[in-house]
């Protein structure tokens, strides 16, 4: 009984602020309601027992990457008004795709069925002993290690062109060097000079 | 709490553990009150002064008259604010700050929810904490509180990244993200906490948990924006940062967030470094002190370096934040976690 | 070498624990704290603080409206109408200060050449109004005589510098 509500109550929360996303005007507030959809994710994640994932969601999703979104939007003067003026002549054809979408899906919703020796043919059933941070560990670092460091590698690959993109060595500007600041000794920047009286120094 | 609804049915079952969370949120916020007393006694002594002292002997209960003059005063609502973004803000800041807590063991078997994923449960409630500010600075609809808020988060993300390679590092020495686990494996007298551990591999790792310790220590100043990482709330700069529009209960609620996430931070460097509730000698005057007495000095000795620190060093520039998180931190922590995977793989193999 | 040396330094943050040690040394130094509604501070004679208009030992008040004051006041928060009394004397019927104006540079009671008004050692006057702050004659003859054996104390032990 807890368990059905606390799942319709998420899923609610998540379709309804999926909504809210498209619908809000103020650009800052869906964001905030995309990050209210993620984190309503999180929480059906949990109630499928998948609690490392749950976490990997909030920390990287709702923890990083939605917190540079909310400082894109609230840094950019986009006029959000002006790129959704054509919104509803657009709403006929938008309106059909989504309508297709929702026969396709729910086409294959009710026609799946799933096979009783489905769990036992899984090419990595879940060992019964584990949690599942231990079960994801063990096979993405055990079977799939190769295609894991590669995909690490995709990501380092995009990491360093966006770095290498972006980044502009002016000339004649000067750049702090701590180091040398905090390595400076008395004896290199005073000098005491015996200055005689009518002459000064040289 | 699942245990009580299993041993006394479902109704008794909920309300002993609504009562025991509410006697945790009582007990937590009454430290709370002497904690803040204590920064500002530490403070106002490393500068020779005398700190409150009026309300109740030593000043005792200065903290219960903040209290009722924030609560007594009036909240005021900028115009040109979003309001419901704007109240928001402050509960969001106030409601992190003691989820958190559910996982925290303060003696063994005294701790809220025991779950699998303590370790990453908390650093994902302590990634979230950076919300309430964004959105009371944006909410605010005024340009300091906006400023703070942007250096804010940008100061949260970039250190919870050194956060999170020091919290894998010892994840990998504990074997397990249960923090009631991490501070079983830290028994038997000081020399077995992670910060040192001599006993518990054959290498010296303590060449790696010490320095770790010391990042994690000034990467959690930066997170929770305490001095010299106060930038977000900067006062020759921006005030008070993203708190400028905020007043009464509001405000307090955002105070009490942010002192109750230092102390946070606290518990958790002494569940993943200091052992925990563990006494730091195993024999008989030791024992006998019951250990959450222990757990509650060792976060005090942490709380007291946070006030002297904050007493002590003087507020760092932007970019020299910037630099020290990515350009000192970030590298350190990805070689120790390296270092200390290996370490762990080869004795293990041995 | 003197790099390696600084690198080393700063890692092990040597810095901050010279610091911390200054702290904890500090942190149990008696405070030099004034408790102040309890304890206070000495006052020099000279301290000029709240106005106050004297009178002789017999009761007469020693202000003959010759309206100096008024003249030097840098603030112009003096105000002084006089008049002719009953005996012939010259005296104020209105002497007001606006004690918000005021920027207690001590010029009237320099002015003054009866010694009447004066800054007493008086400083903790603080009001809930602004109109608590316009004092008229009778409040400032008042000060006078409550505070008349500071102020006169005051006046004997500055009299020899001047």
């Amino acid at each position: 009984m807890l368990q059905a509500a606390a799942f319709y109550i998420l899923a609610g929360t998540a379709v309804i602020s999926a909504f809210m996303v498209v619908a809000a005007r103020n650009p800052v507030r869906a964001v905030l309601f995309l990050i209210l959809t993620f984190f309503s994710a999180a929480g059906l994640f949990v109630m499928l027992g998948a609690e490392f994932l749950a976490m990997l969601l909030v920390i990287v999703y709702v923890g990083a990457v939605a917190v540079l979104f909310l400082f894109v939007v609230m840094m950019l003067d986009v006029d959000f008004a002006a790129l959704k003026e054509g919104f509803l002549s657009y709403l006929p054809l938008g309106g059909a795709v989504a309508l297709a979408l929702v026969g396709i899906l729910s086409l294959t919703g009710i026609s799946w069925v799933v096979s009783d020796t489905a769990g036992a043919a899984l090419q990595t059933p879940v060992p019964p002993d584990m949690s599942n941070a231990e079960a994801l560990g063990s096979i993405l670092y055990d079977r799939y290690v190769f295609f894991f460091q590669l995909a690490g590698l995709v990501l380092l690959v995009a990491m360093i062109g966006a770095i290498v993109l972006t980044l502009r060595h002016r000339e004649g500007v000067r750049r702090q060097n701590i180091a040398r600041q905090v390595q400076r000794r008395r004896e290199e920047g005073v000098e005491l000079v015996e200055v005689k009286s009518g002459e000064g120094i040289g | 709490m699942n245990d009580f609804v299993t041993e006394f049915g479902p109704v008794w079952g909920t309300a002993l553990a609504v009562g025991q969370i509410l006697a945790f949120m009582v007990v937590l916020l009454l430290s709370l009150a002497f904690l803040l007393l204590m920064d500002r006694k530490v403070w106002a002594a490393v500068q020779m002064r005398k700190g409150p002292n009026v309300v109740g002997a030593f000043g005792l209960l200065q903290s219960f008259a903040d209290f009722l003059k924030f609560v007594l005063k009036e909240i005021v609502i900028p115009a040109g604010a979003d309001r419901p973004l704007f109240i928001l803000a402050p509960l969001i800041t106030f409601t992190l700050a003691f989820i958190a807590w559910a996982v925290i063991p303060v003696a063994p078997g005294w701790v809220i929810s025991d779950i699998n994923v303590g370790i990453l449960f908390l650093f994902a409630i302590s990634s979230l904490g950076v919300y309430g500010i964004i959105i009371g600075g944006w909410a605010s609809n005024s340009k300091y509180p906006f400023l703070g808020a942007l250096r804010s988060a940008a100061q949260m993300v970039s250190y919870e990244v050194s956060i999170g390679f020091v919290i894998v590092t010892i994840l990998l020495m504990a074997g397990t993200m249960n923090l009631s686990e991490i501070v079983m494996a830290q028994g038997g007298g000081f020399w077995n906490w992670h910060v040192l551990s001599f006993d518990l591999l054959p290498w010296p790792v303590f060449a790696i948990t010490i320095p770790m310790f010391v990042i994690f220590f000034i990467s959690a100043l930066a997170e929770t924006n305490r001095p010299p990482f106060d930038l977000p709330e900067a006062e020759s700069e921006l005030v008070a940062g993203y708190q400028v529009e905020y007043s009464s209960t509001p405000y307090l609620l955002f105070m009490i967030g942010e002192y109750l996430n230092i102390v946070l931070m606290c518990s958790l460097m002494t569940v993943l470094f200091l052992g925990g509730w563990h006494a730091p000698f195993d024999v008989a005057p030791f024992t006998w002190i019951p250990p959450v007495f222990w757990f509650a000095l060792k976060v005090l000795f942490l709380f007291f370096m946070f006030a002297m620190v904050k007493a002590l060093v003087p507020r760092y520039r932007y970019d020299q934040l910037m630099r020290l998180g990515w350009k000192i931190f970030l590298p350190t922590s990805l070689v120790a976690v390296a270092v200390m995977g290996a370490v762990v793989v080869y004795s293990n193999a041995s | 070498m003197s790099r390696i040396a600084q690198t080393l330094r700063g890692a092990a943050l040597m810095d901050f624990w010279g610091a911390f040690g200054l702290g904890m040394r500090q942190l149990f130094r008696p405070k030099p704290t004034v408790n102040y509604p309890f304890e206070k501070g000495r006052l020099s004679p000279r301290f000029r603080g709240q106005h106050a208009l004297r009178r002789y030992a017999n009761g007469e008040e020693r202000c003959i409206a010759c309206k100096l004051c008024e003249a030097v006041c840098p603030a112009q928060a003096i105000t002084i109408e006089a008049e002719p009394r009953e005996d012939g004397s010259r005296r104020t019927t209105r002497y007001d200060i606006d004690m918000v104006k005021c920027i207690y540079c001590g010029f009237c009671q320099e002015a003054c050449p009866v010694d009447a008004i004066v800054e007493g050692p008086n400083f903790e006057y603080a009001t809930e109004t602004r109109e608590e702050l316009y004092y008229d004659k009778e409040k400032l003859l008042e000060n006078g005589d409550r505070w008349e054996r500071e102020i006169a104390r005051n006046l004997e032990l500055d009299a020899r510098y001047r």
